[in-house]
């Protein structure tokens, strides 16, 4: 019988051996997705009812912060968001009826010191709780200025640290107050965003990375260095002058703003932002129009940002036929048509030639610290995409430049610093034109890199253009980014 | 004698005056006293784990130290000293393992009950306490364990009338969905968990009578070795039983545990495979039926297949378990620290589930390694022993555990179909927890009857001229040995 015991003993053992296995794959190999998953409010509470690290600004304002709740419910802690709507768009809220958007989001892990770079096993085991600081790249004075710049006006503004990706403002209006999200009454909070939600302004959508619009004659820095890189023109390429452009396939013409009559070099066009010479380009790239957009992210995969939930894609010539759609691609020269990008694009697209052509992720986090203040986490700068040669964005340097000293966009000018810009007046299905100015400063050693939309043209309206309404905020706000 | 060259007399100092010849009981003294040593040792280890455990419980709710923490720790301390002093007076060469472990897992699912529901806890507290006087009792009583083997079909009447007891209308209660239940004033309790241990009795008496029988007449279909059909019956009775209860008290646990045990012990009585096989083959069948005949076992497998898309109805528990489990992690929540109540019938079924969360893979792993270890000196009592029935009824009863155990955490990890049994000793729940110390009883018995036969002396009269025949040489050394 002995054999028998331990035939029936060793196949007990192997039993309660595959009971541990199971074991290990739940709490080792599968946690990190029970854990996350969001039917399981375990992280959810555990969130609420332990204290949370800061999202400070990189100029040292606290933009979000735990303090200790006496509201009397089962929750701890209370999240407090001073800034309230001015940040809201990137370090959204912490909600546990809603759930968590923006930085709240990205970086929870951090934030609520369950990293593994923040903890020792010392701190595991004696179960020391742990918070991790975000601190971001926004500068708190720039995105004020953005805010202000805007005013009451619907709208984005985005500036970008060319040198690192980083997002040091990034604000659109209208906006809307966190600190009723992050509360503790279920009812309460599920009211508020339900109105927020049902609001026709849409004042809960982060326009400035979830939005897209027609980029208008913004968009003519990309036709230009997708064409000087394919070698279909350069900026000494001569084009007739004309009042309108026959588009293929097609009755249709399309004119030139305010149906003037231009043409000549592609610098020229450039500075004066004439329609016909680029639709034109547009029509000459033909098939290689595509691929270029890709190189800056127009088409593809949109921009990875580190802010939920993240930018929303753009689109350019997707599923347009240069043979059978021939007219898209003489719109998509000059930002019309199918092409729709997020003002963070644009931004983009106007760092690509403040760096010489390569794009780098943006970025909203610039390091995660300990309580200690010690930097657990540093983001460097990443490479995303390359979008022209440094010859063509040496080219188109000295295009935006000339915009600013003498053509559309000289009311973005800055006393003592040259700017760089393009603008873009962009015809739309909402109402008047979208007023653009994208540009970079200073421009013979690029520091920041902007992006400013105003919806509609803003308070001027119809009779908005983006030299007229869309360069000052970025002059204002470029002014603000430069000074220390 | 000090100076004595044989080291197997010499070391004896007689402290007490013993009314039998002093060379024969002298050598024996000392194994004894180690065995129970070493039990009040690992007994002070698991007393203060469970100790320190109760008052970090306590800690995460509130910051002093509870006051009832040693009225707690009193009782805890009063419990095991009031078994250990049972099992040296009244088994004093048991192995010493079993008690300890057994007092971990009881003191580990206290507090871990207490963790989750203080009412529950007060009640488990006197369960223990009924437990430790039902473990006292059974040694007591049970003196020779060869007494039970004599009143076998006793027992089978008892265990029968146990298991069809819930189904007695009036007496009979349903929670939750099955029908287990006896209902006695104000108490309530679950016959079936006796009957586990009345049927073992049966089974090891019944086989071990039958074994012959049961391993000759082999006939051979192919490669396989099938024994005689009329021989068959005992299987196919204890099938019948096992779908009985699975059909009548909706009680899938109960019903694979129990052909589970009978089929190895089957196996372990007859060294044929071959019944094994017939065994699973038939309990397959049965199970297959029952798939197609009852929802509540379509249920159970298609939420153990997939419970995500119904996780917030059939596969609730299930899910919640898995989570409770991926949220502890390694180190776990701590207790007290997490959130183990959003599962239901947490304290019961899922007790493990809420361990693996707050003491995470190290708290888990701890527990099964305990009933292994648990398991471990329950086999090895059943090697030891000299005679057929106890060294069968004690490979029954860790089988019991072992199996219990698997069936409980493996359903709440997903690893098997979740059938509702309780962990041994750490479930909420009285009747299991009784009868979990009275099969602990009986194991120390068998093994202190095993350390007896080894070398006479001790043992009773009739005892001892047949097992000093079976070992030769009557000395401590194997005892010691085994140590």
């Amino acid at each position: 019988m002995n054999r028998g015991i331990r035939k029936v003993g060793g196949t007990v053992v192997v039993l309660l051996l595959v009971l541990i296995g199971q074991l290990t794959y739940l709490q080792i190999i599968d946690a990190a997705n029970l854990d996350g998953d969001p039917r399981n409010l375990r992280s959810v509470l555990r969130d609420f009812n332990r204290p949370r690290g800061e999202i400070v600004t990189a100029d040292g304002e606290v933009l979000a912060r735990s303090v200790r709740s006496d509201d009397g419910t089962e929750f701890e802690y209370q999240r407090e968001y001073p800034a309230r709507g001015l940040t809201v768009q990137v370090v959204g809220y912490q909600s546990f009826v809603v759930g968590n958007v923006g930085i709240e989001r990205t970086y929870n892990r951090q934030l609520s010191g369950r990293a593994p770079e923040l903890r020792t096993l010392g701190d595991v085991l004696r179960a020391k709780e742990t918070t991790g600081t975000v601190v971001l790249e926004m500068r708190a004075a720039v995105q004020r200025a953005a805010a202000e710049a805007l005013g009451e006006q619907r709208g984005s503004v985005v500036v970008l640290d060319v040198r690192t990706g980083g997002i040091v403002a990034m604000y659109s209006n209208p906006t809307y107050d966190p600190q009723p999200l992050a509360g503790h009454d279920t009812q309460a909070v599920a009211d508020v965003f339900a109105a927020l939600s049902a609001d026709p302004a849409k004042p809960d959508l982060p326009r400035a990375y979830r939005e897209i619009y027609p980029p208008g004659s913004t968009f003519k820095v990309v036709t230009s260095a997708v064409a000087f890189d394919a070698g279909t023109a350069t900026p000494t390429t001569v084009f007739p002058p004309l009042d309108a452009l026959p588009l293929p396939l097609t009755d249709n013409v399309l004119r030139n703003f305010g149906g003037a009559t231009c043409g000549g070099t592609v610098f020229e066009a450039f500075v004066v932002s004439c329609n016909t010479v680029f639709a034109r380009m547009g029509l000459d790239l033909g098939t290689r129009f595509p691929p270029g957009l890709e190189r800056f992210g127009v088409e593809g995969p949109p921009p990875p940002l580190d802010v939920f939930p993240g930018a929303a894609r753009n689109t350019g010539l997707e599923g347009a036929d240069y043979r059978t759609d021939t007219p898209k691609y003489a719109f998509a020269g000059i930002g019309q048509g199918t092409v729709a990008t997020s003002p963070l694009e644009m931004a983009l697209v106007a760092a690509a030639v403040a760096t010489g052509g390569t794009v780098l992720e943006p970025r909203a986090a610039r390091e995660i610290r300990a309580a200690d203040g010690a930097v657990v986490e540093a983001f460097a700068p990443r490479p995303w995409k390359t979008a022209m040669t440094p010859a063509t964005a040496q080219a188109l340097n000295a295009m935006m430049r000339a915009v600013v000293e003498r053509g559309t966009g000289t009311r973005a000018q800055i006393a003592g610093v040259a700017v760089a810009g393009k603008t873009g007046t962009a015809q739309n299905s909402t109402g008047s034109p979208h007023a653009w100015f994208i540009g970079f400063a200073p421009a013979d050693a690029p520091r920041y890199a902007v992006a400013v939309i105003v919806e509609n043209g803003g308070s001027s309206g119809s009779e908005a253009t983006g030299g007229a309404v869309a360069a000052p905020v970025a002059a204002r706000v470029l002014e603000a980014a430069l000074t220390p | 004698m000090v100076a004595a060259p044989s080291p197997v007399v010499s070391d004896a100092p007689v402290d007490t005056p013993a009314p039998t010849p002093a060379r024969s009981r002298a050598p024996r003294r000392r194994p004894t006293t180690r065995r129970r040593r070493t039990e009040l040792l690992l007994g002070v280890f698991a007393l203060v784990t469970t100790t320190f455990g109760y008052a970090l419980v306590q800690l995460a709710d509130a910051p002093d130290l509870p006051p009832d923490l040693w009225a707690i720790l009193a009782g805890v301390i009063g419990l095991f000293v009031v078994a250990h002093l049972a099992v040296r007076w009244l088994a004093p060469d048991a192995d010493p393992t079993l008690l300890p472990l057994a007092a971990f897992l009881t003191g580990f699912g206290f507090l871990v009950v207490a963790r989750l529901d203080e009412d529950l806890a007060r009640v488990q507290a006197v369960w223990a306490a009924v437990g430790v006087v039902a473990f006292v009792a059974t040694l007591a009583v049970v003196r020779r364990i060869r007494t039970l083997e004599r009143y076998r079909y006793t027992f089978l009447l008892l265990g029968v009338l146990a298991l069809v007891l819930p189904l007695v209308p009036g007496l009979g209660a349903e929670i939750n969905g099955a029908r287990l239940w006896v209902r006695l004033g104000p108490l309530n309790f679950q016959p079936g968990e006796a009957a586990k241990v009345l049927l073992v009795v049966f089974f090891a008496a019944y086989l071990v009578d039958k074994r012959e029988m049961l391993s000759t007449g082999t006939r051979w279909v192919g490669r396989v070795a099938l024994p005689d059909p009329k021989y068959l019956g005992p299987l196919l009775l204890a099938w019948g039983a096992s779908l009985l209860i699975m059909v009548r008290q909706k009680d899938l646990g109960s019903s694979l545990l129990f052909f589970a045990v009978f089929a190895a012990m089957l196996y372990i009585a007859t060294d044929r495979g071959s019944y094994l096989l017939i065994g699973f083959g038939l309990f397959a069948g049965g199970a297959v039926i029952a798939y197609q005949l009852f929802d509540h076992v379509q249920t159970r497998v298609s939420t153990w297949i997939d419970p995500w898309p119904v996780a917030q109805d059939e596969g609730f528990q299930l899910v919640q378990s898995m989570f409770a489990f991926g949220s502890g992690g390694f180190a776990g929540a701590g207790l007290g620290l997490g959130n183990p109540t959003t599962i239901p019938n947490v304290a019961t079924d899922f007790v493990f589930s809420a361990v693996g969360e707050e003491l995470g893979l190290v708290g888990g792993v701890a527990v099964v390694a305990v009933v292994l270890l648990l398991c471990g000196s329950g086999y090895r009592i059943a090697v030891q022993a000299e005679r057929p029935f106890p060294k069968l009824f004690a490979a029954g009863l860790t089988t019991i555990i072992g199996i219990q155990t698997f069936v409980i955490i493996g359903g709440v990890t997903r690893v098997i179909p979740l059938t509702g049994v309780t962990l041994p000793f750490v479930s909420y729940g009285g009747s299991s927890l009784v009868a979990n110390f009275v099969i602990l009883a009986l194991l120390l018995r068998i093994s202190d009857d095993n350390a007896r036969a080894r070398a006479p002396g001790r043992s009773g009269a009739a005892a001892a001229p047949a097992s000093a025949a079976v070992s030769p040489p009557p000395t401590a050394a194997p005892p010691a040995r085994r140590r």
